[in-house]
């Protein structure tokens, strides 16, 4: 043990020999390195490389570690409170270390990602969205999203989110009002092409490099700690789909889609026992993680149905789903017209929902919308979180902003991104408040400037 | 001296005074809430209040909306092992998330669920031992989710409640319940939420913020307690309002401005 110690040796004290003169950050960091060579860590670069950010603040494990490097390398030579009234200071950037957990345990089943509490997080398919939720969707929560009853906007949602459960090859049920149900299934985007991957990644880089208020980067996202730890397995965990073109047919085949319409049948003891079936196969067993599930239900409340004039029968069925969820490593996505329901049974629906979404289009040539918010043109609707899963916890979440834009990138890809108010006047500047993924794209913005 | 430990909502809910004889006993309490604000760390603070080392209650959780693993990680991290708990038979937890009452047409059957529950409720209490038997919490979760296993028939939600508060005055034991509130608001007569609000003897309502979401006031509670005539000092009703902040392992709470 000792002997491996040494090479180190020589270089580390001179770095924390004189604390005051080092960013703490750099020490941080630093420590972090030494830390993933002494434990062997696969990759040591990486962990000298993570951006500093948070995914889960982890103060007690840290310090211990620090400490024990210290003990290792510095006894008797350095002052451990100066990296102790650190460790105060830096919380936001520990980060690095619970995200190389989350990493490894991401490994053992795709498409699964280890969250706080105890819960495990699949993707939703679209990245912006997964960041908002603080990861995902919670493996045995139960979302809803409200549709605008004019516009298809949440079957984005619903196809990203079956779209990424096929890619990961977990199981999915996909049920629908329509005549046919696993039509559907063509319309589903598939995964970019890793050319257009990096195109994007090096073009957001670009834009991180030109950013106009380059002083106030600090300060950006700061308050999102959750956001950008999933950005390195991104490619594992959250594919980023082109909605041009559609999924190739070897992702259905490879394993087990069921489609059931539920035009026809009488009431929802059919469609009940379908989930029933999906879900006993994915039980949660202890320990062991096994694939996911997915299950999404296209308008549940849709007027063809017979069922829906039956308020109670749907609420029920909506109970008995989520009792079953709650106990299976699987996910249930439902998206229902509100204007349909009577206003309390959309209240009852609501507070079903684990994580509750809406979304709503946005008017064509709304002249005074496009005046206040800026990237009017790209924009294709609105998405609003009402509430997000907290699962094992009683801590509720409460995001910077609520509602966010739409919008599809290079009429591809599905990106969504704080609302920004446009300009008041030509001469001021850009509005503040843009997160790190947004691309500033607004044509107006740019101009007036 | 355990005075100092108490926060807002204990003092507003009178678990000021002494700890024995238990202050909630043969009382009502209901929590109210909505869409925006979920009410539910009441319930945990009140669990972890009642199994409190120095009491010694029993509580009877009678779950509609979460599952024991839910419960038990919140209450582990408030330092309270419900695990502990349960087996010391403190804690006793009913799993009613796949509660369903069949058949609403039928008239009878559909109760039958509802009835099956009360005798078991009724059951266990009279199963306890003497000296515990005098100091049993029921508390229930979500009673809204009732509702929707008794296939909106909320005249058997009310006969089952009816049931259930009839427990506090033989066993002198207190009934907590949630439910929410906004469900209500739009119908003409909601005569489920109003006779539970009659029942009450301490009303709480978790409401958001008028001026919208922060992240340093989750929302604000009042508290309705209506007094008791039959103990010595307060009298009349006695409103309480006062903001709060939700943390993994406590609950703040504060005076509107009085936060630095």
């Amino acid at each position: 043990m000792k002997a491996a110690q040494t090479p180190h040796k020589k270089e580390v004290p001179c770095v924390f020999g004189r604390p005051p003169q080092l960013p703490i950050t750099k020490i941080i960091r630093l420590s972090a390195a030494l830390l993933a060579r002494h434990r062997r860590c696969s990759t040591p670069t990486a962990a000298l490389s993570l951006p500093p950010r948070v995914c889960s603040l982890r103060p007690e494990s840290l310090s211990c570690r620090l400490s024990t490097i210290y003990s290792w390398h510095f006894t008797g030579k350095t002052k451990l409170c100066s990296v102790d009234a650190a460790m105060a200071t830096t919380k936001p950037r520990l980060s690095s270390f619970s995200r190389n957990l989350s990493a490894v345990s991401s490994s053992q089943t795709p498409g699964v990602k280890c969250g706080p509490n105890g819960t495990m997080f699949v993707s939703s398919g679209i990245a912006d969205l997964d960041k908002i939720l603080g990861g995902g969707f919670p493996l045995g929560s139960l979302v809803m999203v409200m549709e605008d009853a004019e516009a298809p906007h949440h079957m984005l949602l619903l196809r990203n989110f079956m779209s990424q459960g096929l890619v990961h090859g977990q199981p999915l049920l996909y049920a629908s009002p329509s005549k046919d149900p696993r039509g559907f299934l063509g319309t589903l985007p598939s995964p970019a092409s890793l050319k257009h991957d990096k195109s994007r990644d090096r073009e957001s880089e670009q834009e991180k490099g030109l950013r106009i208020a380059w002083q106030y980067k600090k300060y950006m996202g700061e308050n999102q700690p959750n956001f950008d730890s999933h950005r390195d397995n991104k490619q594992d965990y959250c594919n980023e789909f082109d909605l041009r073109k559609p999924l190739e047919r070897h992702y259905f085949t490879r394993q087990r889609v069921n489609c059931v319409g539920i035009q026809d049948s009488k009431n929802l003891a059919a469609l009940q026992e379908h989930c029933a079936s999906f879900l006993a196969q994915h039980q949660r067993n202890d320990g062991s993680c096994a694939l996911a599930g997915r299950i999404a239900i296209q308008s549940l409340c849709a007027p063809q149905c017979e069922h829906s004039n039956m308020d109670w029968e749907m609420l029920s069925f909506i109970k008995s789903l989520k009792g079953m969820v709650r106990s299976s490593n699987a996910v249930v996505v439902i998206t229902f017209p509100p204007s349909l329901l009577s206003l309390s049974s959309t209240k009852r629906w609501q507070h079903m929902a684990d994580t509750l979404l809406s979304v709503a289009a946005i008017p064509d040539e709304d002249k005074e919308l496009a005046k206040l918010l800026s990237g009017y043109q790209d924009m294709v609707g609105l998405l609003n979180v009402h509430r997000v899963a907290r699962l094992n916890t009683q801590v509720p979440l409460i995001l910077e902003a609520t509602t966010f834009s739409i919008k599809l990138q290079k009429r591809r890809f599905l990106v969504l991104e704080c609302l920004n108010q446009a300009p008041v006047d030509g001469s001021s500047g850009s509005s503040y408040g843009t997160s790190g993924s947004c691309s500033g794209s607004s044509k107006a913005g740019t101009l007036d400037f | 001296m355990e005075n100092q430990y108490l926060n807002l909502l204990d003092r507003a809910l009178g678990l000021d005074g002494p700890s024995e004889p238990w202050p909630l006993s043969g009382r009502v309490v209901l929590i109210e809430d909505c869409v925006e604000t979920s009410g539910s760390f009441v319930l945990h603070q009140l669990v972890k209040r009642s199994l409190s080392p120095t009491s010694s209650n029993v509580i009877i959780f009678v779950a509609f909306a979460n599952p024991f693993s839910h419960y038990d990680r919140i209450l582990r991290k408030l330092g309270c092992n419900l695990v502990t708990q349960r087996d010391n038979k403190r804690f006793i937890f009913f799993d009613m998330l796949m509660l369903r009452c069949p058949d609403v047409d039928k008239g009878k059957s559909s109760e039958g669920g509802l009835v099956l529950l009360y005798e078991k409720i009724l059951k266990t209490i009279c199963g306890l031992p003497g000296d515990k038997k005098d100091y049993v919490t029921i508390m229930m979760d979500d009673i809204s989710l009732v509702e929707v296993a008794a296939n909106g028939g909320s005249d058997y939600v009310l006969d089952f409640l009816h049931y259930c508060h009839s427990l506090t005055s033989e066993f002198d034991c207190s009934l907590i319940m949630l439910n929410h509130e906004d469900i209500y608001s739009s119908m003409e007569r909601p005569t489920l939420i109003l006779q539970m609000e009659y029942l009450a003897d301490i009303l709480v309502k978790a409401e958001p913020l008028s001026t919208g979401l922060a992240t340093d006031v989750h929302g604000q509670l009042t508290v309705l307690n209506k007094g008791t005539s039959h103990r010595l000092g307060s009298s009349g009703n006695k409103i309480h309002n006062f903001h709060y902040k939700v943390k993994e392992n406590s609950v703040e709470y504060f005076y509107p401005g009085s936060r630095v």
